[in-house]
């Protein structure tokens, strides 16, 4: 588990090139919406591509991201449970 | 009918000419076949939230013309005209790499977004919170030519007091292969004082951008007025001399009136010819200088030749490393830059004191 959320903070820093911020930065818990890491809805169909691409979870209602999108620890927690790769 | 001004400049180049303090006071010699621009501290100019989804065409666009807005010494204009030639390359790219390694699936929104040509000036707006008319010209070696037209036009017919235009071009990985390809660009590495006389076929290939806000009223900044700008998609070599001298008689001018001539040489051996029948021919005895041994070749590098020309007006010198022939001059009043592209898309440009 603690491999994927480090390998989930490499993916979001690299996918969404967050200048200036490193893995360490990112607490499990940090928002990554609003007042956290400040992402917006073009992320989110950023996040929503990577899903499906890296670990064969596609949502079919794209406000589920708003839930699954919370924290690095939800992401997780979420693949954990329904990835198929 | 007003006049028209360019009342700032701001370029950024393989030389370091994003300081308008400064007159290419130091020149950095390449040797190779593609050179790249220098870059300005983005950071400075962009809010890094924003700079993340800008590819390097994008971000110069963005900071060039804040430095043209700052030094023209105003909030807004009304008017954003851009030419590319080649667009958002890196973006593009992208996309389509994606495209093709994914056959067609998981397609990412960023890429896309970013890819259009007109891309700079929308962002730029989106900056400024421009609302005012934003068009983009794509139209090979005058794309930049051609928004100038455009907003010259506006000027004068007072559809707007301030115009900010531009013209970028950013190198990308893929399409500079297919160029190398094509034979479009030199087979081999030259340095900036060989370029000239390297007797081989293509170009050394460049990026950059360059941004201007041209107003029809003149300013404490002025650099120069803005007189005529033509362009031509074929022009035959033997008919160009015989083109000039109709633009210049239209503006009531003869070749001996122009003090500086502004050639876009960039070494080619099947085109600099081009150049070389006016250098002997009706521009003999005229000072003629050139640039793309700097900044090399791109689409809208033309618009360097203008920012050269500009700059000349106002600081009323010219940098020897520019210089191809020595012809003294007390005063220099009136500029013509002229350029084409492979025997295609030629402009010519008139700047006055």
């Amino acid at each position: 588990m603690s491999e994927l959320k480090e390998e989930l903070k490499a993916k979001i820093i690299e996918q969404l090139n967050l200048e200036d911020i490193v893995v360490a930065d990112i607490a499990d818990d940090d928002a990554l919406f609003g007042d956290g890491l400040g992402l917006d809805s073009i992320d989110a169909l950023e996040l929503i591509v990577m899903l499906d691409k890296d670990y064969g979870i596609r949502l079919s209602d794209p406000k589920e991201g708003r839930k699954i999108f919370e924290s690095v620890q939800v992401m997780a927690d979420y693949i954990q449970e329904h990835r198929t790769k | 009918m007003k006049k028209v001004y360019i009342n700032s400049i701001a370029s950024i180049s393989p030389q370091k000419t994003f300081d308008n303090t400064i007159f290419l006071n130091e020149i950095i010699d390449y040797n190779d076949t593609v050179i790249f621009a220098q870059d300005p501290d983005y950071k400075q100019y962009i809010p890094p939230a924003a700079a993340r989804r800008m590819a390097k065409g994008i971000k110069m666009g963005v900071v060039a013309s804040k430095i043209a807005m700052d030094e023209a010494g105003i909030e807004t204009v009304d008017a954003i005209i851009t030419g590319t030639g080649m667009g958002c390359m890196i973006d593009s790219e992208k996309f389509v790499s994606a495209i093709i390694d994914n056959s067609e699936q998981y397609l990412t929104p960023t890429s896309f977004i970013q890819s259009t040509h007109n891309t700079v000036a929308g962002q730029i707006a989106l900056g400024m919170e421009c609302k005012a008319y934003n068009f983009t010209y794509v139209h090979s070696a005058i794309s930049f030519e051609s928004a100038l037209l455009d907003a010259k036009m506006q000027l004068e017919n007072e559809e707007a007091q301030h115009i900010l235009v531009g013209g970028v071009e950013e190198l990308g990985e893929h399409t500079t292969k297919v160029h190398r390809l094509i034979n479009h660009i030199k087979p081999e590495a030259v340095t900036i004082s060989e370029v000239l006389d390297s007797k081989t076929e293509g170009a050394v290939f460049s990026e950059g951008t360059n941004f201007f806000v041209v107003s029809n009223e003149k300013t404490n900044s002025c650099y120069a007025e803005l007189v005529a700008v033509e362009t031509f998609n074929t022009l035959q070599k033997e008919k160009v001399s015989e083109a000039i001298e109709t633009f210049l008689k239209e503006n009531n001018l003869k070749a001996a009136d122009i003090d500086v001539v502004v050639f876009g040489n960039n070494g080619d051996v099947d085109f600099d010819g081009f150049y070389n029948q006016l250098s002997e021919g009706i521009f003999s005895k005229t000072q003629q200088v050139f640039y793309k041994h700097l900044v090399g070749e791109n689409n809208t590098v033309s618009a360097f030749g203008v920012w050269l020309a500009s700059k000349i007006l106002k600081a009323q010198s010219i940098p020897e490393i520019v210089k191809i022939n020595n012809v003294n001059s007390s005063k220099i009043k009136t500029v013509l830059c002229y350029n084409q592209y492979r025997g295609q898309n030629h402009s010519l440009v008139l700047l006055k004191k």
